[in-house]
């Protein structure tokens, strides 16, 4: 089968590329980048005035299948990545069971490949049972299609079970990948802490709880050689420290998440559930150090932390509700915006989204080189459309951007060459 | 002038004039509170629901007092007697409680936001009687009335407030409400009791208690929650009663004719000695009759009640 994605502005940062081009896919495959393809009898994709890109690529997302299917399902998160741009995602182990052994990671492939809308690379379990105590067969896991581990939102407590996770993954060449917070000094903190905290009344999240074990998991992964993965950083201090920490050569990287660059702990006022978030919104001080962090290439990718929860699980008292928004279906326009206040290039911002996470994971995927699988999205740059719940693929409907009129979506979305997703 | 607040959730979101308006109001109450028969029409016909998710002596029986001699038909609810034990949600238990038409409903929660949430979902007044730590409108009200009573005007005096800033949400409603009345007010207690960000609420943050009290013309001691000691916040209560108490030393330092005020309930030799709770200074038990004056005055409003007869 031929497809010719005709016209576009093609953005491949891998390849330092943003020109007008055509591309030229054959069995889901790019076989040839050029202008003014003739492709004779291929099926042609006008994209004119829009921008191509490597499909984007979301490194963390909480699919919550197997367990939490009211929730959101395999089919459903994959339908609102490619409603968002999204060909490949990283679903966390959060599940129930927990993704700590193969078959369920392959539960998870097999649907995926056979229903789902996105690519799906399972990131497991450190520790058995998310439970910090033993490893997960890392080995295994990965020779299965895992691409990371992490214990996700029950960060790993006790150091040296962390300083044998980097070891023995970095025996197979896998990051660790790590939810930074020191629990203890959470405490049962619903937000940020600072002034609207205070105001609020509501127990505060204070920065240090993520930054002290930030500075942790960098030293022992200063210790160890291994690859450790900061997800969702949130602070000025975690971004600092990961800033010196890769100028002295350690071996890390970092993604922060569209919801951390575009509010702040001001979000929360009207004890607005769909602000509550760990970790949590923050200063615009720290938002601030986000954006230079994004700039000056200490951040690697941004990913969303999609996560959804059911209506019931957030329209509670603020200090009940669930932690966490939908992300993958507002994921381009919020990033699109970091480049229209000029804090990004927009090369700059769709590396974020691909090959930084691709090589990050070590997957084929995030570029549209000759011979690569062609995920490929096409994007609007300047449609207008507004956030509803109706428009949203996801199963949950907690986005903070409810009503929001946003800027950019996915027009397309090609899984290997096969179109997953057309907006109108 | 007209009140137009459907919803008593905070006073932060009352401007001066309104919260002298309520204190205005309240002194005809009070002077019905005083007669023989203690009892008006006002809101005959009327259902108030004092829906309590935390144990409360004092504001429950102050607000369900105020309704009945307004002639409201009054009904207590606790949660430890009520559906919640069965997993209920708030928004559940609300609707149904607004389901038998209640013109108002006053509510104490544990959770910050509890209220506004309800004001939200709810067409019924919704009246905050204490959500976590975030506001108790009607007794930074009583205590301002009481302050008014005692020194004939708030404008202009300094208050200082002592015990568990962080937790306490008669702080936050009384800084509120004595700011935009023009008085200063002092917030004091060891570093684990004070919230960060608080003097941005318009108040002077201090560590040391003689300093906050230095020239006061209010004191006004908060319980400390004896269920704290041992927690990370304070090494014991013998600790916390040698430095941050009251003593008649320190109440030395404030202006001869200060008043002491309590929200209560008093810990004893905790942090106000009996020999002050009980001495010439205290107003404590004016400010539990000023409650439902205050409370009467905010049902009245609340409910729309015609204009007050007799």
């Amino acid at each position: 089968m031929k497809v010719l994605v005709k016209s576009g502005r093609v953005v491949d940062p891998a390849n330092n590329l943003d020109e007008k081009l055509d591309i030229l896919i054959i069995d889901g495959k790019i076989v040839e980048l050029a202008p003014n393809i003739d492709a004779g009898d291929a099926e042609v994709i006008n994209a004119a005035g829009n921008i191509v890109t490597p499909g984007l690529i979301d490194m963390h997302v909480h699919l919550r299948e197997p367990g939490q299917e009211y929730k959101e399902d395999i089919i459903s998160g994959t339908k609102a990545a490619a409603a968002g741009g999204v060909t490949s995602v990283c679903c966390m182990p959060n599940t129930k069971p927990v993704i700590d052994n193969l078959p369920i990671a392959q539960f998870i492939m097999n649907k995926a490949k056979f229903e789902g809308s996105a690519n799906v690379f399972p990131v497991a379990a450190i520790s058995q049972g998310q439970k910090g105590e033993i490893l997960s067969e890392m080995g295994e896991l990965l020779e299965g299609g895992c691409v990371g581990f992490s214990d996700d939102g029950l960060p790993v407590k006790n150091g040296e079970m962390m300083r044998r996770a980097l070891e023995y993954a970095s025996t197979f060449g896998a990051p660790v990948m790590v939810h930074a917070e020191e629990m203890s000094l959470v405490a049962d903190g619903s937000m940020n802490e600072g002034y609207v905290a205070t105001e609020l009344g509501l127990k505060g999240i204070p920065n240090v709880a993520e930054d002290c074990m930030t500075a942790r998991d960098i030293m022992i992964a200063e210790l160890t050689g291994g690859h450790l993965h900061i997800c969702h950083v949130s602070t000025k201090g975690s971004l600092d420290l990961i800033r010196q920490a890769k100028a002295r050569g350690v071996n890390v990287t970092c993604e922060v998440t569209p919801h951390h660059f575009s509010l702040t702990e001001e979000a929360v006022r009207g004890y607005n559930t769909n602000a509550k978030m760990n970790p949590p919104l923050r200063s615009q001080e720290d938002l601030e150090a986000v954006h230079a962090a994004l700039a000056d290439g200490t951040v690697d990718a941004i990913a969303t932390d999609h996560a959804p929860h059911h209506i019931d699980d957030k329209n509670v008292e603020f200090e009940l509700a669930a932690n966490g928004i939908v992300g993958l279906e507002t994921l381009l326009p919020l990033t699109l915006k970091l480049v229209a206040d000029k804090v990004i290039s927009l090369s700059k911002a769709i590396s974020l989204l691909t090959y930084r996470p691709s090589e990050i994971l070590r997957i084929d995927r995030g570029t549209l080189s000759v011979g690569a699988i062609a995920d490929i999205t096409i994007i609007n740059p300047n449609k207008e459309w507004e956030v509803t719940e109706e428009s949203l693929h996801s199963k949950s409907k907690n986005s903070y951007f409810i009503g929001y009129t946003l800027k950019g979506c996915a027009l397309k979305t090609l899984l290997a060459g096969e179109v997953v997703f057309s907006r109108e | 002038m007209t009140f137009n607040h459907k919803h008593i959730i905070g006073i932060k979101d009352l401007t001066a004039e309104e919260l002298t308006f309520i204190l205005d109001t309240s002194i005809s109450f009070k002077e019905i509170n005083r007669r023989d028969i203690k009892k008006v029409p006002t809101l005959r016909g009327k259902t108030i629901i004092n829906l309590f998710f935390e144990a409360s002596t004092r504001t429950r029986t102050s607000f369900e007092i105020a309704g009945k001699r307004l002639s409201a038909d009054t009904i207590n609810i606790s949660a430890s007697g009520s559906s919640v034990v069965k997993g209920e949600t708030l928004e559940d238990t609300a609707k149904n409680i607004q389901a038998m038409n209640p013109d108002a409903i006053v509510m104490r929660h544990h959770a910050s936001g509890a209220s506004d949430y309800l004001a939200k979902r709810l067409d019924c007044a919704v009246i905050n009687a204490g959500d976590g730590m975030h506001e108790h409108p009607s007794q930074a009200l009583l205590d301002a009335f009481t302050i008014r009573e005692h020194k004939g005007k708030i404008e202009g005096l300094t208050v200082a407030i002592i015990g568990d800033i962080t937790h306490s949400r008669v702080v936050r409603s009384n800084i509120y409400c004595l700011t935009k009345l023009g008085a200063k007010v002092r917030v004091a207690g060891p570093g684990t009791m004070l919230p960060p960000g608080i003097d941005k609420l318009g108040c002077e943050a201090y560590t040391n208690i003689d300093d906050a009290i230095k020239g006061s013309d209010v004191v006004m001691m908060l319980r400390i929650q004896r269920e704290r000691q041992g927690a990370p916040l304070i090494p014991s209560v013998r600790e916390y009663s040698r430095f941050f108490g009251l003593t008649h030393q320190r109440l030395k330092l404030a202006k001869e004719n200060v008043i002491v005020m309590h929200p209560g309930p008093i810990n004893r030799g905790v942090e106000l000695p009996t020999s002050i709770a009980d001495g010439p200074q205290n107003v404590i038990l004016d400010q539990v009759e000023n409650g439902v004056a205050v409370r009467m005055a905010l049902l009245y409003l609340a409910c729309g009640g015609e204009k007050l007869q007799d």
